[in-house]
């Protein structure tokens, strides 16, 4: 039973319930379209009969009077057929003719009768009542001449259209019936799956993928999307995963540091100036600490892609310059020479704020690792064309090995073992995450791969172009 | 969270190293704090009076509203996440009746997209929690002085030094200073402020329009490079800067 009900929600079933009613109103309309028109096309043939009996008639009336009319009628009136004839006198008796009897009031009116009437042969008084159609005339002298046609014939030839279309709208019907519990069956079996799959998938088991039937229908480019939807959820998590044990690793070492560090200066004994200066250590620590935690927080929220306001025209040319003369003086301070190859008027569609911030770490990044160029240089470059945009910032220091370029881009990688230089390890995890925000991608490549000892690293974000 | 607990020192050196330019600048500027956690407003009043400014603390956004509609304050400090009323709903209620009270917004939620919310909200300053106390003094201060405003004047004098903001010229004891147009903003933005602590963040924001830390500290450097050209061969420094807090420009006159 709640089989039958669930059957009778389903989609297709509904729909072919609404096609089935549409198509039932119109083959009803056909049903009296085509009965009305054979009725008009038999009404007429009935009346070009009549017409001709009539002209026939008064043939002979005009040559022989009453007389020839009254032998004509009576000759005719002996052949078989469906004819009718009657010869009236003025006061509405039948004189002459083939018919026993007649709904009253027929013959007294001249011309050709508006609806089918009554009448009943000779012969065949119990077998009830036939119908016909009839042309009256009234004759110079009073007397009536009627000449019709039964109709018999043509009500069971409408009949017989009728029924023909009756039972072609059953069968049509059945078919509709069972097509639509075939169809529906299968609709709901598909459903079924699905939902099954997707119980699984609700209950963690986030690697289940819906099933394909492979037809490529609906059904399948739903599961292809939701599958794909999956997908990046499964991404998501597993972004959300990292984090939560790069916290665990990373976060825990200079949180324990902290503790230490407070533990140390309560269990010893210190003047004023040293508990000072332990608790400004402190405060830098936990600085530190929420650098880190903000800039991971940045990371996956640009990761998941939910930084999506707030993108609009940015002028990469004009941000470069001013990331370039904001690090300049710093750049200077540490004997580094910081130049720029940048041209005018390249624009992206993006988020300034973010591609600043890329910008800032890239440069920032530079100053520190360049040491061993000889003269340390780096070069901001921008460049741009229909094809796509490229910012890149470039050293000549001693790059980074190949083999681990893959690995910088992560979190927390940093491949100054020693940690000597101040980093979160999270700078160029950053980049990367802005750059796939912008459509794009960040390249870590060589400045001069010739140059064994010192082949420098340039570090390109790529971006589509056109804003 | 509460913030860093560095209000002590920063309050203690400031009152050290600064011989109150302008004696009482502060002391009649009264504050708003609406703030849910107990902890945090108690602190932040008792850092607030130590530094001359008197508080008033609402626990919940209705009362805030309530107290921010009935009184005068110079600056509103809104918590973002408040019970019963949020603070951006608060700020733009009163922005609705044209109370134009400089509102600054503290939030734990610190994307670009939260800090541009808030602003058209209504809120003059966004603070991202966790904060150091001297950040959120030194925007105060400048919040509350914002009323009377110097974007009108055209000329700024801070001692012998005067800058033309029609001309863009800076001259020292009549001598011409060249500088560039970043360390024209600069100057421009640190001497509007004068007698204000300036903390790095909000030069970068105003000066740069960055709205992140760029760890390393870049600003330094651009300062030092002004301060030797505005005050190498001259006499009286005038620039000094505020440890563990910002900078901060000799107070006019």
């Amino acid at each position: 039973m709640g089989r039958v009900r669930a059957l009778l929600g389903t989609t297709a079933v509904r729909l072919s319930a609404l096609y089935l009613v549409l198509f039932a109103i119109c083959a009803v309309a056909l049903v009296f379209y085509v009965t009305a028109l054979s009725d008009r096309m038999l009404r007429e043939e009935t009346q070009r009969s009549v017409a001709d009996e009539l002209r026939a008639i008064s043939t002979v009336y005009r040559g022989a009077g009453v007389a020839g009319l009254v032998r004509v009628i009576d000759r005719r009136s002996r052949r078989p057929g469906a004819n009718l004839y009657i010869i009236a006198a003025p006061a509405g008796d039948i004189i002459a003719g083939n018919v026993a009897a007649i709904q009253p009031g027929v013959i007294d009116a001249e011309g050709w009768t508006t609806v089918p009437f009554k009448y009943q042969r000779f012969g065949d008084a119990n077998e009830g009542e036939h119908f016909a159609l009839a042309q009256i005339i009234f004759l110079p002298n009073g007397m009536r001449l009627l000449v019709g046609r039964d109709i018999g014939e043509p009500e069971q030839i409408r009949g017989l259209v009728r029924q023909a279309l009756v039972l072609a709208l059953a069968i049509m019907f059945v078919g509709a019936v069972a097509i639509w519990y075939f169809v529906g069956r299968r609709a709901l079996k598909r459903i079924d799956h699905l939902s099954e799959a997707s119980k699984k998938i609700m209950a963690g088991d986030l690697s289940q993928r819906l099933p394909m039937g492979g037809s490529g229908d609906e059904f399948d480019r739903l599961s292809l999307s939701l599958n794909s939807m999956l997908d990046r959820i499964g991404k998501l998590n597993e972004g959300l995963r990292q984090v939560s044990d790069n916290i665990a690793h990373d976060l825990k070492t200079p949180l324990t540091r902290l503790r230490n560090r407070a533990e140390a200066a309560l269990v010893g004994k210190h003047d004023e100036s040293g508990y000072r200066k332990t608790l400004e250590e402190m405060i830098a620590e936990s600085d530190q600490l929420i650098g880190t935690f903000n800039a991971l927080l940045m990371i996956s929220r640009v990761e998941a892609g939910s930084m999506v306001a707030e993108m609009s025209e940015v002028d990469l040319s004009r941000l470069a310059c001013d990331a370039t003369e904001l690090y300049e003086p710093l750049a200077e301070e540490a004997g580094v020479l910081l130049t720029h190859e940048i041209a005018a008027g390249v624009k992206v569609k993006g988020n300034r704020e973010l591609l600043a911030q890329s910008l800032s770490n890239l440069i920032d990044n530079a100053i520190k690792y360049v040491d061993g160029g000889d003269p340390a240089t780096i070069v901001v470059k921008v460049t741009g064309g229909p094809g796509g945009v490229e910012l890149s910032v470039s050293d000549n220091g001693p790059g980074i090995p190949e083999s681990r370029r893959e690995d910088v881009v992560k979190r927390f990688v940093r491949l100054d073992a020693s940690r000597t230089k101040p980093g979160t390890g999270l700078g160029l995890s950053l980049v990367d995450a802005v750059a796939h925000l912008h459509s794009g991608w960040l390249e870590l490549s060589a400045t001069d791969a010739h140059n064994s000892a010192m082949p420098g690293l340039t570090a390109t974000i790529h971006l589509p172009g056109g804003a | 969270m509460p913030p860093m607990l560095d209000t002590a020192r920063c309050v203690a050196e400031r009152q050290a190293c600064e011989p109150r330019d302008k004696p009482g600048k502060t002391a009649h500027m009264k504050i708003l704090i609406i703030e849910d956690d107990l902890e945090t407003a108690a602190y932040l009043s008792k850092a607030f009076r130590e530094a001359g400014i008197t508080v008033d603390h609402a626990s919940d956004g209705d009362s805030g509203y309530f107290l921010a509609s009935e009184n005068s304050y110079g600056v509103l400090v809104v918590d973002r996440m408040l019970p019963k009323r949020d603070g951006l709903s608060i700020i733009s209620s009163l922005r609705a009746k044209g109370d134009d009270t400089p509102a600054l917004i503290l939030s734990a939620l610190g994307q670009v997209d939260d800090r541009v919310t808030g602003l058209r909200a209504g809120g003059d300053d966004y603070l991202t929690k966790p904060y150091a106390f001297s950040e959120l003094l030194a925007r105060v201060e400048i919040l509350g002085r914002r009323k009377g405003g110097r974007d009108t004047e055209t000329v700024y004098r801070v001692g012998d030094l005067e800058l033309d903001r029609l001309s863009h010229e800076v001259r020292r004891a009549g001598q011409p200073i060249p500088l560039q147009p970043r360390e024209y903003r600069l100057l421009e933005y640190l001497m509007k402020n004068a007698g204000q602590v300036v903390t790095r963040t909000m030069l970068l924001e105003h000066v740069w329009d960055y709205h992140f830390d760029p760890q390393t500290n870049v600003i330094d450097v651009h300062v030092s490079r002004l301060r030797a050209k505005i005050e190498k061969d001259f006499g009286e420094p005038l620039l000094r800067t505020i440890r563990g807090a910002g900078y901060m420009m000799k107070a006019e006159g």
